[in-house]
């Protein structure tokens, strides 16, 4: 089977976990039921489809199979810049109270540190993937830990209205987003449609691509603010899931045995969908909710992760 | 014509090449040789716009090359480095069809295609052009590098020890081809490479440097001489006319 033909496949098997979720023992008041799960399974496709798209691309500028955006602290830093918000502006400001204008704000301060991140990261020259994961970890832990260091300073009742209003799960899907999400996505992939044509190139490493003519700085520069956009809505839609995005970008490239970004993204996207909505599907009917979705990821691409790195360590 | 003028290059506080300045003309092979840390690697990177100079001027063609857009001097200027490790899952044919890029945009048409066939039949790697990289050899691999550079189909092209890791028979297949897309194609070559008897035997000028500065220059016949070559590598050289060719002994 060809890695058209599994692409194909994969997408069938997306769409229908999609159309399963939906109509699976729809019963009651179906007017009432109905629109709520179209659009948890809307803010769930979105969420799957940015985390696999945004990874592929990082993995690709990055030159390695092991850092995501995740990895690198940038769902961690969006929740952090959630969590300075309410503690600068308070619960009750407009900032807050309209999710929108606070989700635009997050995204620019996201944008903005992805242009630092480029400035400091990809500038130099022979960096190493070991180098570029430590920095990650600690980003990550330090972004965490301030995250939560803010959230004891906070008034416990503002608090609690905040956490619920921003700090979103899959259980929890924050709906105001929904619409404002699906109008960014689309945005983003248009953007991205001006750069698609250089990845394939990219992956053959900085010398090659700058050989073939790819004005490369300027590339990965807004292909990293397309990856910190994308990791913002994910975030904001369902919360942070580390490990999705390194498991299905590598089964993806396992699977699909191709270079091409163009099939490689839409396997990975429609595989992150699999995992999310055929995920939470048995979450919901067979755990009944004793467990949560991210944990069940979190531990598979857990384990994934440390046998990438063992691999890794073998291969050097 | 590939014109340095007045280029230097520090890494950190370390001067690489300091206040450097040749022409290369059209339709040689010029190799560059000397010891490790030259400078020369350095040298043919900035020569390819893939480090920038601190100080002086390029010109290829006549035209500065941080004038030129990149997607323009990809068509006239191809470079092929030492290290070229790819992690990706690619066939020698797809490898080659790379080299294409900068006149298709990954959207290859019949024309694309036909230098594609002409570049592996030239590295005559007809038989392995659906197999993996990774399933490669060494050599295999850098002859389908090559062939990607051939697809590309530039004026000047410039290696970095294209004869890594590839035996005898090989490195002399490949300093042929070299020889053909100059004397039939009217190529420019610079190459950078270590072994001095492919270059005294292949090369139409040398340029030999050290410690970041150019020691000598000028045609293949010139430099190969005991004395320059003792300058430059500090041990003691027995150069020989052999069919007419000059041919170092350099074994103790």
């Amino acid at each position: 089977m060809g890695y058209k033909k599994k692409t194909i496949l994969l997408a069938v098997v997306a769409v229908f976990l999609a159309v399963l979720y939906i109509v699976y023992d729809l019963k009651g008041n179906i007017g009432y039921v109905l629109p709520r799960r179209i659009i948890k399974v809307v803010a769930i496709l979105i969420t799957g489809a940015a985390i696999a798209f945004s990874t592929t691309i990082f993995m690709t500028i990055t030159h390695n199979r092991i850092l995501t955006p995740s990895v690198m602290g940038l769902d961690s830093l969006y929740l952090l810049l959630q969590t300075v918000m309410v503690f600068i502006f308070g619960s009750g400001s407009f900032v807050l109270m309209n999710s929108n204008v606070n989700y635009l704000i997050s995204i620019g301060c996201m944008i903005l540190f992805a242009l630092v991140l480029f400035r400091f990261l990809f500038r130099g020259e022979n960096n190493s993937i070991y180098f570029l994961l430590l920095i990650g970890i600690i980003l990550g832990t330090f972004f965490s830990s301030i995250t939560s260091f803010m959230q004891v300073l906070i008034d416990p009742n503002e608090f609690m209205i905040a956490q619920d209003r921003m700090f979103a799960s899959i259980n929890n899907v924050n709906g105001d987003l929904v619409y404002v999400s699906i109008i960014l996505f689309v945005l983003i992939s248009l953007y991205f449609l001006r750069f698609y044509k250089y990845l394939d190139v990219i992956g053959l490493g900085k010398d090659q691509a700058i050989n073939l003519g790819v004005p490369y700085d300027y590339v990965v520069k807004h292909l990293l603010v397309i990856v910190a956009m994308l990791t913002s809505i994910a975030t904001a839609l369902v919360g942070p899931i580390t490990f999705l995005g390194l498991l299905v970008v590598n089964v993806s490239y396992e699977f699909l045995k191709t270079f091409r970004h163009s099939y490689l993204i839409l396997g990975s996207v429609c595989l992150s969908i699999i995992a999310l909505i055929g995920g939470q599907f048995i979450v919901e009917k067979i755990f009944t909710f004793q467990t949560t979705l991210s944990v069940i990821i979190n531990f598979v691409g857990g384990v994934y992760f440390i046998y990438l790195l063992l691999k890794e360590n073998k291969s050097w | 014509m590939v014109n340095i003028m007045n280029v230097s290059k520090k890494y950190n506080d370390k001067t690489v090449l300091d206040d450097i300045s040749v022409d290369i003309q059209k339709g040689t092979i010029t190799s560059f040789i000397g010891p490790n840390g030259a400078g020369k690697s350095t040298l043919i990177s900035l020569v390819s716009r893939l480090i920038a100079e601190d100080d002086g001027q390029i010109k290829v063609g006549g035209e500065n090359i941080k004038e030129v857009k990149s997607e323009e001097l990809a068509k006239k200027l191809s470079i092929l480095k030492q290290s070229n490790a790819i992690n990706m899952k690619l066939t020698v044919r797809e490898l080659v069809s790379f080299g294409r890029f900068p006149y298709s945009k990954g959207r290859l048409k019949s024309d694309d295609w036909a230098k594609v066939e002409e570049a592996i039949d030239y590295m005559e790697l007809r038989d392995m052009q659906h197999k993996y990289l990774d399933e490669l050899s060494g050599g295999q691999r850098q002859r389908a590098h090559i062939a990607m550079v051939i697809a590309q189909d530039t004026e000047y092209i410039l290696l970095d020890e294209p004869l890594n890791n590839l035996d005898m028979r090989h490195s002399v297949q490949i300093m042929k081809t070299l020889r053909k897309l100059v004397d039939e194609l009217g190529k420019t070559i610079l190459l950078v490479i270590h072994d001095i008897n492919f270059a005294s035997c292949y090369s139409d000028n040398i340029i030999a440097l050290k410690d970041g500065r150019i020691v000598k220059q000028g045609r293949a016949c010139d430099v190969i001489d005991e004395c320059v070559l003792k300058e430059i590598y500090d041990m003691e050289f027995n150069v020989q006319n052999i069919n007419d060719q000059r041919i170092c002994i350099y074994f103790d």
